[in-house]
């Protein structure tokens, strides 16, 4: 018997990340702009899916893929009711989607016709961040009422961000939230990241938001 | 926790190397993990006693070396090991930091035994 050292050198999520380049290469090839938009449990990823959905229908054609833990079509109902193409992905209990599930929700949407691809992630901050999907853009929701300390408790997440979506701020005033001391922590994990300060109940700031997806989504076209 | 998914990956990876390896038996992985990285190593091993039965990795054992968090000031250009998340530039206090090494997260190695007389 022999006893063999083997080198291995191969990152450990590289399955999940071929195929996430791949999901990449038909984004980019149907010229479709993918966000992968994450955010807790209730912070309003599909309020804003919905007010993005508003913004921007009759100028860009929007498809949404909607994942969730349980077996419930709730969020992908309202995104079909808005009028867009939306599938749910039921990922079984587990805490992240991963990039063979974004291929095959692709197969049920018609990627070719879509100038827009918005995914919503499971509610979590913490699994989400580790898996790529393939798409352009990490977008993090975070919402007033969860408090000002989260950047600080999950740095991961918003390590790996190229938006950050700042949400319910109509609830400023009666939410102990300091602005500032949420933004230091931000802005020592992702100096000078993108960020958007928005309400989906009033509708502040959401159109600076539908200004960026509609920029990204023309300069992929090019 | 994304960990399970995590531990099978490790798994694969291990099994695969080591069928193409020729061996009877892994015994041993080493596993790279950089500090910054979420991966709760404790977790992994509770899932990888489980999972790992009855395949060329069932009784291996996963050795973890953590790759301290360096750090790249862009402000002063000063190096340093950040100890606790969040830290600023010790030098100048700056947050406009580079990550230099600590996110890496990969299979290093594994160590096999094979048939006595077979050919490397
Ligand atoms: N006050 C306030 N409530 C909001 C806002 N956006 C979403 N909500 C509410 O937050 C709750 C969760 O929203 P939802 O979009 O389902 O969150 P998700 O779980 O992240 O998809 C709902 O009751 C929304 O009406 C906002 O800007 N302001
Ligand atoms: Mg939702
Ligand atoms: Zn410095």
């Amino acid at each position: 018997m022999s006893v063999n050292r083997i080198p291995v050198v191969e990152k450990i999520l590289s399955a999940n990340d071929s195929i996430a380049a791949l999901n990449r290469k038909r984004f980019d090839e149907t010229k479709t702009f993918a966000v992968n938009l994450m955010a807790s449990p209730g912070a309003g990823k599909t309020s804003v899916i919905l007010q993005t959905i508003a913004a921007l229908t009759g100028r860009l054609k929007l498809g949404v893929i909607e994942g969730d833990t349980a077996p419930v079509t709730i969020d992908a109902d309202r995104v079909i009711d808005a009028g867009m193409p939306a599938v749910q992905i039921n990922t079984g209990g587990d805490c992240h989607l991963d990039a063979p599930m974004i291929d095959s929700g692709l197969k049920q949407l018609p990627l070719e016709e879509l100038d827009l691809l918005i995914v919503e992630n499971v509610g979590n901050l913490v699994c989400p961040a580790a898996f790529n999907l393939g798409t352009h853009a990490n977008v993090l929701i975070a919402s007033i009422p969860e408090g000002d300390d989260k950047p600080y408790k999950y740095p991961a997440i918003y390590r790996g961000l190229d938006v950050l979506i700042i949400n319910k701020i109509d609830l400023l005033p009666y939410v102990r939230f300091n602005m500032d001391y949420f933004r230091t922590g931000v802005e020592a994990l992702n100096p000078g990241l993108t960020t958007f300060a928005i309400s989906c109940t009033t509708g502040e700031g959401i159109n600076a938001w539908t200004d960026w997806l509609v920029q990204r989504s023309a300069e992929l076209k090019r | 926790m994304h960990e399970l998914a995590v531990t099978e990956s490790i798994l694969e990876i291990a099994n695969r190397h080591a069928a193409a390896a020729g061996a009877t038996r892994i015994t041993d992985i080493h596993i790279t993990l950089g500090k910054l990285s979420s991966i709760v190593d404790d977790s992994v091993q509770f899932y990888w006693d489980i999972i790992s039965q009855s395949t060329l990795a069932q009784g291996a054992t996963l050795h973890f070396n953590r790759v301290p968090a360096r750090m790249h000031c862009n402000d002063c250009g000063v190096e340093f090991e950040m100890l606790a998340e969040l830290s600023p530039c010790p030098e100048c206090g700056s947050f406009q930091l580079k990550i230099l090494s600590g996110d890496e997260f990969f299979l290093e190695s594994i160590e096999i035994e094979k048939e006595a007389g077979e050919t490397q």
